[in-house]
């Protein structure tokens, strides 16, 4: 049978076709037949080994198919990333770069590689003697309960419109939930973007709403242009309660922790967009551990693992930057001017798990300080003691697994947290929950 | 064996002890999450209602309850906005009810209608929910036989809430049962997934996305009618992939039957936008809702002529085979990642999206 | 929570408060690009751009992305090769 692309370009048009694979035609060429049973060639190299008979969805936007049989549309500077075949390769090279008998311990400092990690699988590809521990990186999960408890509070205060991202409804504090708030009557709504605050904020001129702002400096300067945004424009009923924090300060509380044993980083790629790769020359310099700066992708943090190793097995201790397409060594320097400007560091800001860490937390400045929902409103400001039996502070150091701490899993499971890693997707107990149990080992028959 | 691999196991197996726990209802209060269709409701009605009601046909928990050969079924529509492209609450008012009595495997019949209403609604909204309800019954081949109207006080209900119950008659090719699952047979799904919940949450604006997504709403009677054609007895079990999306559906069935689950990601058609949507907003298409997706469970002898026949059913074009049943972890689907890795792939917890039907 | 996804910025709808069209896969949503003004430079309609709470965080280099993706192809090629050495000493 020919196949010539015919008149009809399925790649160019604007929608996805369900298309069966005839035969292939070499050079991730593959000549497909849809509904209509015209035959049109079909780029198929972003989609895996495909063979005669396969369905595939193709797809237009970027003139290419989608990444599996029948799934999404290839998705540009995503998709490229979560080649299983490359995948394999990669972690063939892993394999051969590591010792025998040498154990090799990592840590993701972000909660979202810890979350690609899990979605992913990417660890069922590494070697037994390569473990990786998950950080302190998820902004959700460092929140104290007595912070949540003082959100709880603000949301119950007549005529306030709370407002916050969606993980941090389900975030425990002493007393409940925002969704448990939500449910007594307080109006909590959650937001995708601080921006959406703000426009809430204009359409409800009546009512004062407050931004929950929480977040590394990946996050950190969205709030503050939304807060230059309400003080040039003047929205007086728009404040912030800011529990913003920074990344270099636990990290070093990390490294100066006792019963830490890692030999190296894999850095936190999104926080590095804004702050860039400089901050993180502490760790080779001060504590002699490497650090490789991570795209999100799968491919993207094996290959920083690689890169961990190499320098490793090289006896090189530096910086790198495996994730270059997005993040420039000087970082963004409008996002940092606009921190500057909005924020400054609070003298210490207490973290769940890992108690007060000195500078790591950020507030309004002066000249917000008329935005700033701390002092705007009564906020109890009661510190609450972490739960007991909650182990979160030994898993966010990566002292312990997930399934070590004594209530995971039976008293401590997403639909009923302790803890705060059991709420966010990010958090290490939840992806180890909902993800990571029988990843490996056990068989599936 | 290392040590800690099996320390790890046996904390495992206690998670799953305890996971397999009969559920029990302690919530102080109900939130949005017992609405959802995931973990929440699946509490509510393991541990308050089926304590409190559970006959033999309740039990099953079908879609549909069987009564002497004739299915019998009842569902609320609440969605906000009313009106979202592809669809409106009385369209699927009328095919959500059909589609459950659908995949009982039974012929729908008829529908009694319940209108609550709140005081202040447009007469023109109300005349375009009841022509849309007529339309889309009569696509249906079902007849609205009773029917009752409520009104409240403004601010008491958001415009209008609409409860359809349907009654269908079993169809003889059908020999569907929630528990029939054996480990060999293939798992089906109807078409592209996630398009009613994202194109309803996309109608709402809160996230301000724009995508050309549509709602699904459809009556899967043809689909179940070509299923039951080309597999009759193969066909173990049918389920409508509503709220809690595709991944609670299967969760459902996998404990029901105590059998495992693998799912191939990269065989689960789910359209570009409503891809990107779910990239954008951190959500997975497997939890989102669909009102005109179901999926089967076929023997593996018919799968081939199951897909076939299924993809033939309108709406139902980009049919696939995504999986098969398995022995074990009982109770438990996974996912075989596109990456090559495998996780679990549990029922949804909480719900973070609006209201959807 | 630091999820941030790329996508293509169509065009400018609010100059002087910032706001884009911008596209990932299909779905359309204003985005701030103000974090991306810089010594007079600006992001442009086409250029990719990394999505944050709404809030473009940075731009995609092209360059770069092409650099790190050749870099893991020529991992797969070495392995190839490797593999294709081995098959022939095998042979032979």
């Amino acid at each position: 049978m020919s196949c010539t692309s015919d008149t009809h370009c399925i790649t160019c048009s604007d929608e996805g076709v369900s298309m069966r694979v005839i035969e292939l035609l070499g050079d991730g060429i593959a000549c497909c037949a849809g509904a209509d049973g015209a035959p049109a060639e079909v780029m198929v190299d972003l989609v895996g080994p495909v063979e005669p008979g396969d369905t595939l969805l193709v797809h237009a936007g970027g003139c290419s198919p989608n990444r599996g049989r029948g799934a999404a549309a290839a998705m540009k500077y995503v998709d490229e990333y979560r080649d299983a075949e490359l995948g394999r390769v990669l972690a063939g090279e892993i394999v051969a770069i590591v010792e025998p008998g040498r154990e090799y311990k990592i840590m993701e400092v972000c909660g979202g590689h810890t979350h690609t990690i899990y979605k992913y699988g990417v660890d069922d590809l590494l070697p037994a003697n390569v473990e990786l521990v998950h950080g302190p990186g998820c902004p959700v999960c460092v929140i104290p309960m007595g912070r949540v408890d003082d959100a709880i509070s603000v949301a119950h205060i007549p005529g306030v419109i709370f407002t916050c991202f969606g993980d941090m409804m389900r975030v425990p504090g002493g007393s409940g939930t925002l969704l448990e708030a939500k449910a007594r009557g307080a109006d909590v709504r959650m937001v995708y973007s601080p921006l959406d605050a703000l426009r809430i904020a204009r359409e409800n001129p009546d009512r004062e709403v407050v931004f929950f702002a929480v977040g590394f400096e990946t996050t950190a300067p969205s709030t503050a242009l939304t807060l230059k945004r309400a003080k040039a424009e003047g929205t007086p009923n728009f404040s912030c309660f800011s529990n913003h924090v920074t990344i270099v300060p636990p990290l070093r509380a990390l490294l100066e922790s006792p019963d830490l044993r890692l030999d190296g980083f894999v850095g936190p790629g999104h926080v590095s967009t804004v702050v860039g790769a400089r901050p993180f020359e502490f760790i080779p310099a001060d504590y002699g551990k490497p650090v490789v700066i991570s795209g999100f992708e799968p491919l993207d943090l094996l290959q920083s693992v690689y890169m961990v190793l190499r320098q490793l097995v090289e006896g090189r201790c530096e910086v790198e930057n495996q994730y270059a397409r997005v993040v420039p060594a000087d970082g963004n320097p409008a996002a940092l001017a606009v921190l500057e400007e909005v924020f400054e560091l609070r003298p210490h800001f207490e973290w769940r798990g890992l108690g007060f860490i000195s500078h790591s937390g950020l507030k309004l400045s002066a000249a917000y300080a008329e935005l700033d929902a701390e002092l705007r409103f009564e906020i109890p400001g009661v510190r609450v003691a972490d739960p007991k039996a909650c182990q979160c502070g030994e898993v966010l150091k990566g002292v312990i697994k997930p399934w070590e701490c004594k209530v995971f899993g039976t008293a401590c499971t997403p639909e009923r947290p302790i803890g705060t890693c059991m709420v966010s997707s990010e958090g290490a107990c939840a992806a180890y929950y909902n993800y990571g149990r029988f990843a490996r080992e056990r068989e599936v028959v | 064996m290392s040590e800690t691999t099996t320390r790890e196991s046996e904390a495992l197996a206690l998670i799953e002890r305890v996971r397999a726990r009969p559920a029990k209802f302690k919530d102080a209060q109900i939130t949005m999450a017992h609405g959802a269709g995931g973990k929440a409701t699946q509490t509510l009605v393991a541990g308050l209602f089926l304590p409190a009601f559970g006959g033999e046909a309740l039990r099953e928990l079908g879609d549909a309850g069987i009564v002497d050969g004739l299915a019998l079924t009842t569902d609320s529509f609440v969605v906000k906005p009313i009106r979202f492209p592809g669809g409106s609450i009385g369209e699927l008012a009328v095919n959500g009810t059909v589609n459950d009595l659908a995949v009982a495997g039974a012929r729908p019949l008829a529908l009694t209608l319940s209108f609550v209403l709140e005081e202040g609604l447009s007469a023109e909204d109300l005349r375009a929910e009841v022509e849309a309800i007529a339309s889309a019954a009569a696509a249906a081949g079902v007849e609205i036989v009773a029917g009752d109207t409520k009104v409240v006080e403004r601010g008491r209900c958001d415009s209008m809430y609409v409860t359809t119950t349907g009654l269908g008659r079993l169809d003889p090719r059908a020999s569907l049962s929630t528990g029939s699952l054996k480990p060999g047979d293939k798992i089906l799904v109807s078409g592209p997934i996630g398009e009613h919940g994202t194109a309803v949450m996309l109608a709402r604006g809160e996230f301000e996305l724009e995508a050309p997504v549509e709602s699904d709403t459809r009556s899967l009677w043809p689909a179940v009618d070509a299923l039951l054609d080309a597999a009759g007895p193969s066909l173990r079990c049918l389920r409508d992939a509503t709220r809690g999306g595709v991944a609670s559906a299967l969760n459902e069935r996998a404990q029901a039957s105590a059998v495992a689950m693998v799912v191939r990601e990269a065989a689960v058609p789910v359209r570009p936008p409503v891809a990107g949507a779910c990239e954008i907003l951190g959500i997975d298409p497997m939890y989102v809702a669909n009102e005109g997706v179901l999926v089967a469970f076929v023997a593996p002898e018919a799968a081939a002529d199951a897909l076939a026949a299924l993809a033939s059913a309108p709406g139902c074009e980009a049919a696939a085979e995504i999986g098969e049943v398995k022995t074990d972890p009982p109770g438990m689907v996974l996912v075989e990642t596109a990456f090559g890795g495998r996780r679990v792939m549990d029922l949804l917890v909480g719900d973070p999206l609006p209201r959807i039907c | 929570m630091c999820l941030a996804i790329p996508g293509q910025l169509l065009e400018f709808v609010d100059e002087a408060n910032r706001l884009a069209r911008v596209d990932v896969a299909g779905v359309v949503r204003n985005v701030n690009v103000g974090l991306l003004d810089v010594d007079g430079e600006s992001a442009r309609a086409g250029d990719w751009v990394l999505i944050h709470v709404g809030f473009a965080l940075s731009k995609v280099d092209e360059e770069e992305a092409m650099a790190t993706l050749r870099m893991l192809q020529g991992m797969g090629a070495d392995y190839e090769a490797e593999l294709e050495e081995l098959k022939a000493s095998v042979i032979e």
